[in-house]
């Protein structure tokens, strides 16, 4: 009996291994699928294309409707959108499908941190999309970010971060600080330092429980970002210890880190969230996508309190591209899909959705923000202050590893500071240690 | 060994086996009974073949998984870890020799993430075993509801990594968390629980002991149960109390199950990467701004994914390897040792 039963299973084992290690074989090669309709492209006949467009975060596509309205206007295309939150997790992912030639998205997005690395060493990989589209569109410095030195653009820019200063007049009025934000922008214009002197201020009369400013970091990364040479220089040398805009944006978040101005809270923290909805900072160095962050995190509570003023300097932070990789099926159609969802008009309507900023100049005189965000923000001419921003914005010199070393010194370097009590020379020390071993020296 | 003894009894015990009611084992039967030469032959070979064959073929699986996604990446990290390769340009290797490895022992970094690994897997997992040997204990006796118990205690490690992370990283956050909060009570000053160095330490393991102790109780339970009664009896018998039967009945009958689970936890403990990760929030990965609970893993997780030197990621890779061997060794001969001694 037992025996007869185990014979029978022999052919039976056979066909299940079969079938496994077929099986894994076809979802090996099988990565990324195509063809077949899909569930977001809402049915539609055989022969139908399907793209994937590979983001992180939240770009706004399909908030914004876009992905419809293309395929309203393309009826042979059915789109899906492959989301990876974090960025950390998106990139090696994308990177390592680059190299194997497979797997990739049709359309790829690559964020202004990773450009350079992917300009340098994944150019091959990419579709030269300044042959496709008419680079004029772009703001200068953006479309030189992607292009490499022999004039191939991997990626066509899609929003950009200009600098305002974020703040809560009730709070300001409090403490007996000016509150209109064109006099704000004239007491600090020019310097970051006068930011943070103004925060001394407020600390003075402080309402009990609020600081001047969310974290010592985000004083950093905007004054960083208004500087035309940071880690690398021109020539992609390393440089960020004698740069002299490192070293001015350091000494500012010093002088906040230590002057107890700052609520300490980490971004992208859930903390820094709650932060936010309790309104336990004032102000908030304000690229212009962070505009929706606070009207999200600060909820009801914060209607109609906050401002925008102009920052001290021009600066950019944050912004990503669209590439096309050569390893795509449909090259054609993904070009012609990553041409318009950066042309001009596309991304005014991002804009009115989300606030994320055009690296189109000609989209800007269109640009109108939703009438509730105007409105939470006490009617400031948002589109006037960041367009103002955007077109006095520095070309800078990126490099490969601007990322890591960016994170060396903001949450190895001031956070030591910031959160562990350590003097400025200790952070500073502490940060040149971690970017020699990011470098591998 | 049961298939192939199988297998050799094969003819006798299928003829004995299939009483007229199994028409297709009784024909069977009956065919190799009497051998007409040719295809009987064929056809025994066949059922030889398939008998020898078929345990291998069933156990294929796991051995092509096996190979192709532990076996194949394991002998490619060694590989790369002998050369200088980045994530962003893996076709071009150089080689480095042993380069990746004496940087490692150079690094104060590698010694401080080892550091770390060592003490928040000592913190996590002794008072967790412990909690757990105590917990089955409990659980052993009649208990009203005893399903209940054990299914409840089951329930944390049911919970993923990243839930029970985000919750105690919201208990311990520093302004307004729970834990500061109970503490402030007793007069005690909100702790910054991320960035102090025993105290992440401290949070970071007790996510990993409230996951695992449950998991371990049950383990235990399951070994107590065997455990024969009538030990316990002549136990009582001599008079030994709760604790004593504890003490000299459960424990020396638990011992090979307790080096299981020590086993299991330490190697657990070596890889420790998703608690560290997630707690540490944004760039988690460098487990504080002092790397204070940067763990193996993660600096290894630092190095390949987040900055791209995947030659050294890979060093330190085979350098857990190498640790987690260690371990097995030093296992193995305590383990002798324990059982040689009654």
């Amino acid at each position: 009996m037992r025996t007869s039963t185990r014979r029978s299973h022999g052919p039976v084992a056979f066909a299940a291994v079969a079938a496994l290690t077929t099986g894994l074989l076809a979802g090996c090669a099988n990565d990324s699928d195509d063809g077949s309709p899909d569930a977001t492209g809402g049915g539609g006949g055989k022969g139908r294309i399907t793209l994937t467009v590979g983001t992180f975060g939240v770009f706004g596509y399909q908030q914004a409707g876009l992905y419809d309205e293309y395929m309203k206007l393309h009826p042979d295309i059915a789109i899906k959108e492959n989301v990876t939150t974090r960025t950390d997790v998106y990139w090696p992912k994308v990177l390592t499908r680059l190299q194997a030639g497979s797997g990739t998205d049709d359309i790829q997005a690559i964020e202004v941190g990773n450009i350079t690395e992917a300009v340098q060493t994944q150019a091959a990989k990419f579709v030269d999309l300044g042959k496709e589209a008419d680079k004029s569109q772009w703001l200068d410095w953006k479309l030189a970010q992607a292009t490499t030195k022999d004039g191939k653009t991997i990626g066509l820019g899609t929003d950009i971060g200009p600098m305002a200063v974020c703040y809560r007049k009730d709070l300001f009025r409090k403490a007996g600080l000016e509150t209109d934000r064109t006099k704000l922008a004239e007491q600090w214009k020019g310097d970051w330092a006068k930011y943070v002197d103004l925060g001394k201020q407020y600390m003075k009369k402080a309402p009990k429980g609020t600081k001047f400013m969310d974290s010592a970091a985000s004083v950093y990364n905007a004054a960083v970002g208004g500087a035309s040479e940071r880690y690398y220089d021109k020539d992609g040398n390393v440089v960020w210890d004698k740069s002299e805009g490192v070293k001015k944006a350091w000494d500012v978040a010093m002088t906040a880190a230590t002057s107890d101005m700052s609520a300490k809270l980490k971004q992208f923290d859930p903390t820094w969230d709650q932060g936010f909805a309790n309104g336990t900072f004032a102000t908030i160095a304000c690229p212009a996508w962070m505009i929706g962050y606070i009207e999200q995190k600060s909820g009801d509570s914060g209607k109609g309190k906050w401002d925008v003023a102009a920052a001290p300097t021009a600066a950019n932070w944050g912004g990503s591209f669209l590439g096309v990789p050569t390893a795509s099926r449909h090259q054609k159609e993904a070009i012609a899909l990553a041409k318009w969802l950066t042309a001009p008009e596309q991304q005014a309507k991002v804009f009115a959705k989300q606030a994320s900023f055009p690296s189109t100049p000609s989209a800007y005189p269109s640009l109108k923000p939703q009438a509730d965000t105007t409105a939470y923000f006490s009617d400031a001419p948002l589109t006037q202050i960041f367009s103002d921003s955007a077109k006095t914005i520095p070309a800078q010199y990126l490099g490969p590893k601007d990322k890591p070393i960016d994170s060396a010194i903001a949450d190895v370097g001031i956070l030591q500071v910031e959160q562990k009590g350590k003097t400025p020379a200790q952070g500073w020390e502490a940060a040149a240690k971690e970017i020699k071993d990011v470098l591998g020296q | 060994m049961t298939s192939s003894h199988e297998a050799l009894a094969h003819p006798a015990s299928s003829a004995e086996a299939a009483p007229g009611n199994q028409p297709g084992a009784a024909r069977g039967a009956h065919g190799r009974g009497t051998p007409p030469k040719g295809t009987a032959s064929w056809r025994s070979r066949l059922y030889r073949w398939d008998m020898k064959a078929s345990p291998y073929v069933l156990i294929a699986p796991f051995f092509v998984v096996f190979g192709a996604f532990s076996l194949v990446p394991l002998l490619y990290t060694a590989w790369y870890s002998l050369h200088h390769v980045q994530l962003s340009a893996l076709d071009h290797q150089t080689w480095a020799g042993l380069g990746n490895y004496t940087n490692l022992l150079s690094s104060e970094f590698f010694w401080n993430a080892l550091q770390n690994t060592f003490s928040i897997g000592v913190i996590s997992t002794v008072p967790q075993l412990l909690a757990a040997l105590w917990l089955a204990h409990l659980l052993n006796y009649r208990l009203r509801g005893s399903t209940a118990w054990r299914v409840v205690m089951l329930t944390p490690y049911a919970t993923s990594v990243a839930a029970a992370t985000l919750v105690f990283t919201l208990l311990y956050s520093w302004d307004g968390g729970m834990i500061n909060w109970l503490l402030h009570f007793v007069g005690v000053d909100p702790v910054n629980w991320r960035e102090s160095d025993w105290g992440s330490q401290f949070a970071v393991s007790s996510i990993v002991i409230w996951r695992w102790t449950g998991y371990n109780a049950l383990i235990y339970l399951a070994a107590m149960q065997a455990i024969p009664s009538d030990l316990y009896e002549s136990a009582a018998l001599d008079g030994a109390g709760r604790r004593q039967q504890f003490r000299h009945v459960t424990v020396p009958m638990l011992r090979p199950t307790i080096l299981f689970t020590v086993i299991v936890s330490t190697i657990g403990a070596t890889q420790l990467f998703g608690e560290p990760l997630l707690f540490g929030g944004v760039s988690g990965s460098k487990g504080g701004s002092e790397h204070q609970y940067q763990t193996l893993g993660l600096y290894m997780y630092d190095q390949g994914w987040i900055i791209g030197n995947l030659g050294k990621a890979s060093a330190i890779a085979w350098s857990m390897f190498l640790i987690l061997v260690i371990v097995a060794v030093v296992n193995m001969l305590l383990s002798r040792r324990l059982r040689k001694s009654p």
